[in-house]
């Protein structure tokens, strides 16, 4: 796998710890001291200071104030707000696309990369739909939601085409691209290209041995898929089911270009109340909807590492 | 004959494999061609015009896109800052623990893939007020941003050049160097950091190609940058948006394919 995999995440791969080596003694009489204790522990200083001032704080800061109001006094009535019908039927709505999208994604990736098997790891096929995969996967954004337009808008060649030809109108029943059914197809177009990059190493972990076990034991190619190999795959697999929801339930981009009214799902809600600092009346929502989607988030996360923890039991 | 591999089922014959890429390839190949063919619609009329990519290039394109192109040098920009932040500070950091903290590893990683469980349109609701205090001690130049884009890259950056530390002996070659009486900065500038182009550069690369498709950071700290110039331009003139789209779009894929290319060169592709 190329780095373009880097956002494969949380390597549950315990590297080879390289033997400690601590460089403390010196090897002869002229050699400068190593860093000394103090520089050492300064020399984490800027590194610790950054996230401590541009990841933590925001992310504190963005939990956090869900539980006060304007003027800094506490309160539980934004949190509370959570459990507004409203509210709860934009997460419910996050939570169907991410979910859809992220079991089309899974299946339709995991296809690709059965059909990648085999292929050189360096070739040019693979390179070209590693980088490819990369692009779609996570530089899409916006760019996504204009490639949409243009190919399933209602002026889009296919869309015409489809009216004209076979007297098929997609949008019979409306134009539902922009609504959260139009997320749906567009997040798919995301999500297959992520889990061809972070399921293909795991099944290319497959040993031809245990394929070899099976057919001298007189398996057949079922019993290889169902009983080695899916079990094998089965936890990196719903790992990246996982990763995929993730990906979907966070993603904001993509649903922002496409999604001028209204706010259908949690990220263009937060946007709403970013934007305009009052959604059903309640100041400081957007650290309430944050505060939400964190815990969302912690947990899915939470289950993927722990899938991904016992594939790599199978990976060494 | 057939490939033992295929003969026992662990992979798919030709024809399989060439059927599921070539459905998949052709669906997702065409909305990128449905992008392209936008490009040279002559409005709705159903003909075809080149005057959409050749109007970029009239006297006065530099004056009718010009906010385009403020955008674009302010994304560049924020490129080249985060990349340096990349290379400054987290960089440093990871060689730092690598050598003498290795017990940190874990807790580097961790904080290192954080920015997925925390993505970007729950960070910004924090770094608004953190940017309040950014603008009044640093300005409000757009280079700021970088500052949130360094947090955004970390995941793929720390994936980028950890892979690369742990397939080269740091340990070994810093003592190496050490011995041989060169100091910490020549150890890192002439031993290591050689050692470690290729991570440092895939981590370069990735970090260029995300910060050029950022949207959400800098649509809701309001700032302009490629991706939120694009769907301004987008309102009133598809054409030259979906130009830029498809540009931007290939830039990262080049991006991309270079980091393997770098991949190549220094170990058999079958890297895991």
């Amino acid at each position: 796998m190329t780095v373009a995999n880097a956002p494969v995440l949380v390597s549950g791969v315990a590297q080879a710890e390289p033997g400690r080596h601590p460089i403390t003694e010196p090897a002869g009489p002229t050699r400068r001291s190593p860093l000394s204790g103090l520089a050492k522990y300064l020399g984490l200083a800027p590194f610790a200071v950054y996230v401590v001032i541009f990841l933590a704080i925001p992310t504190v800061l963005a939990i956090v104030t869900g539980f006060f109001t304007e003027d800094g006094s506490f309160t539980f009535s934004n949190i509370a707000g959570l459990f507004d019908p409203l509210v709860l039927g934009t997460f419910a709505s996050s939570f169907w696309v991410s979910a859809v999208t992220a079991v089309i994604g899974s299946v339709v990736g995991a296809l690709v990369c059965y059909a990648l098997l085999g292929t050189r790891a360096g070739g040019a096929l693979r390179s070209f739909i590693d980088s490819a995969s990369s692009v779609l996967a996570q530089f899409g954004g916006v760019m996504l939601a204009f490639a949409f337009i243009a190919a399933i808008g209602s002026q889009s060649l296919l869309t015409l085409w489809l009216k004209d030809t076979l007297g098929l109108d997609i949008y019979a029943d409306g134009v539902w691209l922009y609504q959260p059914a139009g997320l749906l197809v567009v997040y798919t177009y995301f999500q297959v290209p992520l889990m061809i990059i972070t399921f293909l190493p795991a099944l290319e972990g497959l040993k031809t041995q245990w394929a070899e076990a099976n057919a001298t034991l007189g398996g057949t190619r079922l019993t290889y898929w169902t009983k080695i190999a899916f079990p094998v795959l089965a936890p990196s697999f719903f790992g990246s089911l996982l990763l995929l929801f993730a990906n979907a339930f966070s993603s904001y981009a993509t649903a922002a270009a496409l999604v001028s009214q209204g706010s259908p799902i949690v990220p263009l809600q937060i946007r709403a109340a970013l934007v305009s600092e009052t959604v059903l009346g309640r100041e400081n929502m957007a650290g309430a909807l944050a505060l939400g989607m964190v815990v969302v988030m912690v947990v899915v996360m939470w289950g993927y590492s722990v899938l991904q923890a016992r594939t790599s039991r199978w990976q060494k | 004959m057939m490939k033992n591999s295929v003969r026992i089922g662990t992979e798919p014959n030709t024809v399989v494999r060439w059927i599921i890429l070539g459905v998949v390839g052709i669906v997702f190949a065409f909305p990128i061609f449905a992008m392209v063919e936008f490009t040279f619609r002559d409005g709705l009329s159903g003909a075809h015009t080149l005057d959409h990519w050749t109007g970029l290039f009239n006297d006065d394109a530099a004056r009718t896109y010009r906010n385009l192109f403020t955008a674009i040098g302010n994304s560049l920009l924020l490129a080249v800052v985060t990349v340096g932040i990349v290379l400054v500070v987290l960089l440093p950091t990871m060689i730092l623990v690598h050598l003498q903290f290795p017990k940190l590893k874990r807790v580097l990683e961790f904080i290192c893939i954080i920015p997925i469980t925390v993505p970007a349109i729950v960070l910004v609701v924090g770094l608004a007020p953190v940017y309040s205090v950014v603008v009044r001690v640093a300005g409000g130049s757009i280079w700021t941003l970088a500052f949130a884009y360094g947090i955004t890259v970390l995941p793929y950056a720390y994936r980028a050049i950890q892979s690369n530390l742990d397939a080269v002996d740091v340990v070994t070659l810093s003592e190496a160097g050490r011995t041989l009486r060169a100091d910490w900065g020549r150890v890192l500038w002439f031993v290591l950091l050689p050692n470690l182009k290729r991570g440092v550069l895939a981590a370069s690369f990735i970090s260029v190609a995300v910060v050029l498709g950022e949207f959400t950071i800098a649509s809701l700290l309001n700032r302009v940058n490629l991706q939120t110039a694009l769907l301004q331009v987008s309102q009133s003139d598809p054409y030259v948006a979906i130009i830029f789209a498809l540009l931007a779009l290939l830039f990262a894929f080049v991006l991309l394919i270079s980091i393997g290319r770098l991949g190549r060169t220094r170990r058999s592709g079958s890297e895991s």
